[in-house]
């Protein structure tokens, strides 16, 4: 599967070869694309996924629960077994997509120049820095950001510090906080700025609750200090409009390192130089049913599209590039789409960006404030009245948890409109509270 | 292990829905217990487990020589008791594995004499 030399021309040509991409490959593989090339800048494929070493992969795509490397490694050998040209150590300079070419800069090509019938975008995200938050203080080593600390406990085999205070309680920071203790490290706390966690529930309780890690919530950095390393942080409670409260105690925390999972930022700076068209909002390609951007015989999915929190859901979706990206290079285009979808009440965000009434769809979205029992419902917007196409019932919904809502074909012949809004709408609760699955 | 007394209230680790448990021992003739917000069987088994014989799955690395990185990644092959984690996370400092190792293949044997594996996840 590595190559050296690849060819001058590819049906599919796909950027990244982590979870995104090595899917996206497959699909375009099982769609009938012929040759297809990944290109990664890593020395190895897999992505994040090979520093990501704990359970909780493949749930929904193996039915098992493996670990980040097993996940790789699965999809590793099934794109093998079909076949795709696999260069390493190599990254796209820069494109032409209206003479459908990129220029390949790498170790082993030196550079090239490829051609491409469909190019699809899977570079995945960054982290948030101390940058971006602006901590006021010394500029000392022992500021890392999670995923960083994680390659160097979990391939590197370095530990960050002795001492350590994590800023942000996504995933990657509980994840992170378990880690550590099980390496040795003292944890002293987790602190996160929203008054909510922003990673998943279990994550907390087998993360932070079994190891007897404090989390405080509305609660943030203000300053770090220390000359040449980490010292101390000071840490202050904020107000409801998360800004440190004037007055308030301020803590300082002695430590020799401070871990921040304070956000990911998809890393969108070739899509940009190839001229697609971003999402304010999830600062991902703007895209179409078939997760084509802006940019014509140009695909995105994964991260790179949207951050996602299950890699079950960023394979599924870039499979499904694959597939489109495949149909494309091979002269089927499908129909243009029809309708616009936009996020409405309590929702963020809406991937893609418009779908096409030929067929059944999937819209993935994200609620802006958590809520229990709720709504989601599908609106169809016309000039003259707004009809309900679907409603879906559900017991809570997180800005953490990534949502999807399935559209039948027989849902969308019922739209005539131009654009369908997601609400998500709170319900009354219930009168008796008897909770599901009660048994005696 | 005793039955504790009282609700005992805990978030399913089973998957990322992350249902809230409530488990309550009633005793009596039938031992029986109650068992309340699961959403599937995972939920049910992982509450009754949780209260009487709490287990957890334990991902780690261990040294690895010859390879690309210093590390490898590790797991257990199943859930261990969960007092036993962080003895076998420094039970597995000690280990020290040479490259090649394949995907699955057994780093220690019956770790700490639970019966179970520990194994690797990636080849390396």
């Amino acid at each position: 599967m590595i190559t050296r030399t690849p060819r001058s021309r590819y049906d599919v040509v796909v950027v990244g070869a982590g979870p995104a991409g090595l899917a996206a490959a497959l699909g375009a593989r099982e769609a009938g694309a012929e040759h297809v090339l990944l290109v990664d800048r890593e020395p190895e494929p897999g992505g994040i996924l090979q520093q990501c070493i704990h359970t909780g992969f493949g749930l929904h795509t193996f039915e098992e629960e493996l670990t980040g490397p097993e996940f790789a490694e699965r999809f590793i050998d099934r794109l093998t077994e079909r076949g795709a040209d696999l260069l390493l150590g190599s990254f796209i300079l820069d494109g032409a997509p209206r003479e459908g070419a990129v220029q390949i800069v790498g170790r082993d090509v030196g550079a090239a120049r490829v051609e491409y019938g469909s190019l699809v975008l899977a570079m995945g995200c960054r982290e948030r820095t101390r940058g971006a938050l602006r901590i006021p203080g010394t500029r000392p080593a022992g500021v890392y950001t999670a995923g960083l600390a994680q390659k160097m406990v979990n391939m590197m085999g370095v530990l960050p510090g002795r001492r350590v205070v994590i800023l942000g309680s996504g995933d990657i920071g509980l994840i992170m906080a378990r880690r550590l203790v099980l390496e040795g490290v003292e944890v002293l706390g987790v602190y996160e700025i929203l008054p909510y966690s922003s990673g998943l529930n279990r994550n907390i309780a087998q993360c932070l609750n079994d190891f007897d890690i404090p989390l405080h919530l509305s609660t943030t950095v203000t300053r770090v200090g220390g000359r040449d390393r980490v010292e101390w942080v000071e840490v202050c409670p904020v107000d409801e409009a998360l800004r440190p409260i004037a007055g308030a105690r301020r803590e300082r925390i002695a430590c020799d390192t401070l871990l921040l999972s304070v956000g990911l930022i998809p890393e969108n700076e070739l899509s940009q130089r190839l001229g697609a068209r971003l999402d304010l909002v999830t600062r991902g390609p703007v895209v179409d049913s078939t997760l084509m951007t802006s940019v014509d015989g140009v695909f995105a999915c994964g991260n790179v599209l949207h951050v996602h929190d299950l890699v079950d859901w960023v394979a599924d979706e870039a499979m499904r590039a694959g597939r489109f990206a495949a149909e494309h290079a091979l002269g089927r285009p499908r129909p243009r789409d029809s309708v616009r979808v936009v996020p409405g009440q309590n929702v963020r965000y809406v991937v893609p960006h418009t779908i096409s009434p030929d067929r059944d769809q999937e819209v993935l979205f994200r609620v802006a404030r958590p809520v229990e029992r709720a709504t989601i419902v599908a609106v169809a917007v016309g000039e003259e009245r707004e009809q309900p196409i679907v409603s879906k019932k559900i017991r809570y919904a997180f800005p953490a948890e990534m949502m999807r809502l399935s559209l039948s074909q027989a849902d969308l012949d019922k739209i005539d409109a131009e654009t369908l809004r997601i609400d998500v709408v709170e319900r009354p609760p219930k009168k008796d509270p008897k909770p599901k699955g009660s048994r005696s | 292990m005793t039955p504790p007394d009282g609700v005992q209230r805990m978030v399913c680790i089973g998957c990322p829905i992350g249902c809230q448990l409530e488990v309550e021992y009633l005793g009596g003739d039938g031992d029986a217990w109650r068992i309340a917000g699961y959403d599937c069987k995972k939920g049910k088994s992982y509450a009754a487990e949780e209260v009487t014989d709490p287990r957890r799955m334990v991902a780690t690395t261990v040294a690895i020589e010859g390879a690309s990185w210093r590390r490898l990644p590790v797991r257990t092959a199943s859930p261990i008791p969960k007092d036993q984690v962080l003895a076998l996370c420094r039970r597995l400092h000690a280990v020290r594995v040479t490259s090649p190792v394949a995907m699955g293949d057994v780093v220690l044997a019956d770790a700490l004499g639970t019966g179970v594996d520990v194994i690797a996840t990636r080849s390396l």
